[in-house]
């Protein structure tokens, strides 16, 4: 079970939380100006890669709120969390 | 004569205390510090039980939770637990035991005959030939082969005793308390690092127990004592004996399964998130690969050392060794000096260290090298071991028999990696120890001692106080490493591998995984059939499968499959290394978590009334709601057409207190409706409420209620009870994700408003009874409007909304004054006869009426135009999932539309779920197209029919038509109808 630092809270049991997917996936700011394909790469697409990958997180069962977590898809280790709102963190070390 | 095969001192049991025990009914004695192996060892029983395949007479081969065959059942009744290894069972007084997979009793199995046939049963038999015939598979074969092929019995009634699960955090978590975990907790302790250890053993020590060793000028087991009892008196260190350490999860999370001795729980399960871990798991012994390798008597060689040492107890009177490493030659000089007899030490290199062959020939012992055991005779104990000479990789010259009752087998060591491995830490082969060892592990973790593939003791003890110093140095204590004084006559030395004996004949098994009958033969089919991986092979053949999780056979697997392929056991790979380690009771997963405590139930304040009625429950999400109320012998058909009967002529109370409820407050409360519901919601004034539907981004129906406007920049949102919680979350998603510039705060209010709902042509006149202040008139307190008012004397909120089509008020009064409002009501009721109905009502009455229910006449494919609820659905604005509603597939004309459904006969009940076709289906090809499928379905008492909600492609158009509904029992024909069967001008929301 991962260990999820909420940025609000602290180190928690993952949980008690829940995992909403892709980060950094803005909504587009008038939908009816897309055409099918470009709404539905906002709604369907969303990256699988095989290293680090940026996932908003919500702490369902404490503060309620949401933030972002870099995630290893290999190691399945935390890299880094961070507030909504903040750019992604830049990463010195490798991703193992 | 008791215990026969006790030796008469020595071993760690407490003579002061014997126990008496029961194995397949026949009373024996052991004492306290025996398991049952030892026990039953000490009595001269080796024969245990029956192979799981061939059913072939098995014994006692380990000592530890390695052993494949000693498998037993413990205890009788609710508590009795099948498949125990007899090893890992401690002596208890009055313990039980009996043989698992025997019939009718071990020694005399009828199964046997398997055996006999068992050119037959190869790898993959059942797969061959028992499929082509489900009857066949269901009737006949699968209960012959579940008789044949089970293991225990599961108990028979529901487990009375109590389990529980604990929570710990550590610096320095410890897994085995042999001398490497030990160590590794002594240093870590020192440093001031909150520390655990764990071991599955109920006496810390390990191998220490029976091995003659000196550390630091006391024996092994003194030694261990002293450090256990100086780290007992550490405030920071938990020692748990009697726990293993069984998964490794993300984290550093562990899992350990702590059996108690006795007291009121009967097992412990420890969720433990260490940050730092110290792997000191020790190592498991292997066997020798030849024919009849599996018969009672046949025991690794480590276990023959320690059932001596340890437990005083004999295995055999005489013994033959057969090894391929240096190691094993101590089991042989530990049963010399126990007065067992060793007719020969019989090792498969043809070169041995020449220590080893003076300390022999002082001995007098008979040292063969470069021969093996060819094969073991014997039945049900072994009787005699046939030696040859091996020659590259045959068998050369005569053979010779020397009779022995014990045969000891040493393979060679194969550290217990499993932990590292379910921590991702990488396996290596080193071809000079012949076992795989980690090479590179994850952070966090640290390997050490025989796990770690390090196997004499002085380099496992500073292996170990390494491991505990960095652990505790890694999270922050300054540790330090001492090195120990070691005296111990045994080194590790050499080995050469030997996989599989060569065997000119192709009589008698050589048995590669012994609880799953696999032998040699059936791998190299496996892999001439082209299951070729280590993955595969284990399907296909079932090795490394198990409650031993094929301890001894893995490795010896591999390699042998290594040689068929022609490839390098580096290469092959294993197979992954899964929790649990070893078998976790389902009571224990469960602990507390059962009956009433399963999932916590949400109750109404309403509920003890209801229960006091008789109410019949049914479960919407969490909450108990009642679904009717019987009168004396009502069924639910009778009930429900009484409560609809009532509330549609005169008035019935209804307990809503389960509605999901938001109160919504900002300045940019009216745009954060207008952006979730699919209507406009910002001219919506004070003082009135407004049916909205949400949808998720992908355009599908989400979730419904009504949402009123409490003050300028305050609303109060109820939503489906079930859908409250996830509306709540998609609400804060997007408000905090997508919309943080909104100032919008949100806050669940289901539990508390109390919610009685008054419905039916009289709830004015009871409403005006408990509230005579307020204007009851239609003018005066409109449909869709709500009121603040004083009802029965407290302070109330009243909502004119209708679910039944019927003239409707849903009172709210704060939680705990539920009850006395429902009194109140039920009271000034009376006299028209007021009748509380339940869900099941609710459902008739509001079906009548064509009103869905998200998530019944919904599915998530379900637009709000489907529900022909497109009037809903605002062109001027964006809301979320709008621009979803304009794909294609959302446009096609055939979609699926909400109808109704009414029976050609009207008796007939057309099940929900019923799937619909054309009637005229017979005439076109098959597949037969389903062009819909029915929703809700019920008896209507006031439209005496059978009456359904059904979804139905181009339905909207198709009124009128009939279509066939395929039911179990034939089909049945049903007209498409208009979705409102009752009311359909609304003239009675006014009332009459």
């Amino acid at each position: 079970m991962l260990l999820i630092n909420c940025p609000w809270c602290g180190a928690r049991d993952e949980i008690e939380f829940h995992c909403g997917g892709e980060a950094h996936i803005v909504r587009p700011e008038q939908p009816d100006q897309l055409d099918d394909a470009a709404w539905a790469d906002y709604l369907f697409m969303r990256g699988n890669p095989k290293g680090r990958y940026a996932e908003r997180w919500v702490h369902s069962a404490g503060c309620r709120r949401w933030f972002n977590v870099i995630r290893d898809t290999t190691s399945h280790r935390i890299l880094a969390v961070y507030k909504p709102g903040e750019p992604p963190p830049d990463l010195a070390e490798p991703s193992s | 004569m008791s215990q026969p095969k006790r030796l008469a001192e020595g071993g760690l049991i407490d003579r002061s205390r014997p126990l008496s025990f029961r194995f397949n009914g026949k009373p024996y004695k052991g004492y306290a510090g025996d398991t049952l192996a030892s026990a039953l060892i000490a009595n001269g029983v080796h024969l245990v039980g029956r192979s799981f395949k061939y059913h072939r007479p098995r014994g006692i081969t380990a000592a530890g939770v390695e052993d494949p065959n000693g498998l037993v059942q413990v205890g009788r009744g609710a508590t009795t637990v099948p498949n125990l290894m007899a090893t890992q069972v401690p002596l208890s007084e009055g313990l039980r035991a009996t043989s698992v997979n025997v019939f009718p009793s071990a020694r005399f199995d009828v199964g046997a005959v398997l055996g006999w046939g068992s050119k037959l049963l190869p790898a993959g038999f059942y797969y061959k030939t028992f499929f082509g015939s489900p009857w066949l598979w269901r009737r006949v074969y699968e209960p012959l082969i579940r008789r044949a092929a089970g293991w225990g019995k599961a108990p028979n009634a529901a487990d009375p005793d109590r389990y529980d699960h604990r929570h710990h955090h550590c610096d320095v978590l410890v897994v085995g308390a042999g001398p490497a975990g030990l160590a590794a907790a002594r240093a870590a302790a020192r440093s001031g690092a909150r520390v655990v250890l764990a071991d599955s053993d109920g006496r810390f020590g390990g191998s220490l127990l029976s091995s003659e060793v000196e550390i630091e000028g006391r024996s092994g087991s003194d030694w261990s004592d002293q450090v256990v009892d100086l780290l007992g008196q550490q405030d920071e260190v938990r020692l748990l004996p009697r726990t293993t350490v069984f998964g490794y999860y993300d984290g550093n999370y562990l899992c350990a399964l702590e059996r108690l001795a006795d007291g009121p729980v009967r097992e412990r399960l420890w969720h433990i998130r260490a940050r730092e871990v110290v792997l000191a798991t020790g190592a498991h012994e292997r066997p020798l690969v030849f024919a009849g390798n599996d018969r009672p008597g046949i025991m690794l060689a480590g276990a023959v050392t320690t059932y001596l040492r340890r437990w005083a107890a004999k295995p055999g009177a005489r013994m033959v060794l057969f090894t391929n490493n240096d190691r094993a030659y101590e089991s042989a000089v530990v049963a010399n000096e126990a007065g067992i007899e060793v007719a020969a030490v019989v090792d498969s290199r043809a070169s041995v260290d020449p220590a080893l062959g003076k300390l022999l020939s002082s001995r007098n012992i008979r040292h063969l090298t470069g021969h093996v055991v060819t094969r073991a005779e014997g039945t049900k104990r072994v009787t005699a071991a046939q030696i040859g000479r091996l020659s590259g990789d045959r068998i050369e010259g005569k053979a010779e028999k020397i009779d022995c009752d014990l045969l000891a087998v040493s393979g060679g060591l194969s550290p217990a990696v499993h932990l590292f491995s379910q921590a991702q830490g990488k396996l290596a082969y080193d071809e000079t120890l012949a076992c795989l060892r980690p090479a590179q592990g994850p952070g966090g973790v640290h390997s050490a001692g025989a796990c770690n593939g390090t196997f004499d003791l002085a380099g496992v003890l500073a292996e170990g106080a390494r491991a505990g110093a960095s652990a505790a140095q890694a999270t922050g204590f300054e540790a330090s490493v001492e090195v120990l004084t070691v005296g111990s006559p045994w080194q590790h030395g050499a080995i050469e591998p030997l996989w599989s004996v060569p065997t000119a004949s192709k009589k008698g098994k050589r048995f590669v995984d012994l609880q799953n009958d696999t032998s040699v033969a059936d791998i190299e089919l496996a892999v001439r059939e082209g299951f070729d991986s280590a993955e595969h092979l284990k399907r296909y053949t079932l090795t490394g499968f198990g409650t031993d999780q094929g301890r001894t056979s893995n490795v010896n697997a591999l390699g042998i499959l290594a040689g068929a392929v022609g490839r390098p056991i580096g290469e092959v790979g294993t197979t992954t290394f899964r929790p649990p380690y070893t078998p976790v009771t389902f009571g224990a997963m469960g602990g507390r978590d059962r009956g009433d405590q399963f999932d916590p139930a949400r109750l109404t304040p309403m509920q003890d009334w209801h229960v006091a009625q008789g109410a019949v429950f049914e479960d919407v999400g969490q909450w108990k709601r009642p679904r009717y109320f019987p009168k004396s012998g009502d069924d639910m058909k009778t009930a429900v057409a009484r409560e609809c009967k009532a509330t549609r002529e005169s008035v019935g109370i209804f307990d809503a207190s389960t509605l999901g409820k938001i109160d919504i407050q900002g300045p940019d409360a009216a745009e954060f409706l207008n952006r979730v519901y699919t209507n406009g919601w910002k001219i919506l004034p004070v003082g009135k409420a407004r049916y909205g539907i949400m949808c998720g981004e992908d355009g599908m129906v989400f979730d419904d209620g009504t949402t009123a406007r409490l003050s300028d920049q305050r609303y109060f949102m109820t939503t489906t009870t079930g859908g409250a919680a996830g509306v709540l979350d998609h609400l804060e998603e997007f408000l905090q994700t997508e919309w943080p510039d909104l100032r919008v705060r949100l806050t669940s209010v289901t539990e508390q408003w109390a919610n009685v709902s008054l419905a039916g042509p009289r709830s004015r006149d009871v409403l005006a009874a408990l509230a005579p202040d307020l204007d009851l008139s239609p003018e005066g307190f409109g449909f869709l409007q709500w009121r603040d008012a004083q009802v029965a004397g407290l302070d109330a909120r009243i909502f004119r909304v209708s679910f039944t089509g019927e003239l409707q008020y849903e009172i709210n009064v704060p939680w705990h004054f539920g009850q006395a409002l429902w009194d109140a009501a039920m009271a000034a009721g009376e006299p028209f006869g007021i009748t509380p109905y339940g869900t099941e009502t609710m459902h008739v009455l509001r079906a009548e009426k064509g009103f869905i229910i998200v998530g019944q006449e919904t599915d998530g494919t379900t637009t709000p135009d489907d529900l022909g609820l497109g009037r809903m659905v605002s062109a001027k604005k964006d809301f979320i999932g709008k621009r979803s509603l304009s794909r294609a597939d959302c446009l096609r004309p055939d979609r699926k539309q909400l109808v109704g459904l009414l029976p050609e006969n009207p008796a007939q009940e057309l099940p929900e779920g019923s799937q619909l076709v054309e009637v005229d289906h017979s005439k076109r090809p098959p597949p037969i197209p389903m062009i819909g499928f029915v929703t809700s379905s019920y008896w209507s008492a006031a439209l005496e029919t059978n009456f359904s909600l059904a979804l139905v492609e181009r339905g909207r158009s198709r009124h009128g038509d009939v279509i066939e509904v395929a039911l179990k029992d034939g089909p049945t024909l049903a007209r498409i109808v208009d979705p409102v069967f009752y009311d359909s001008e609304g003239a009675r929301r006014d009332g009459d």
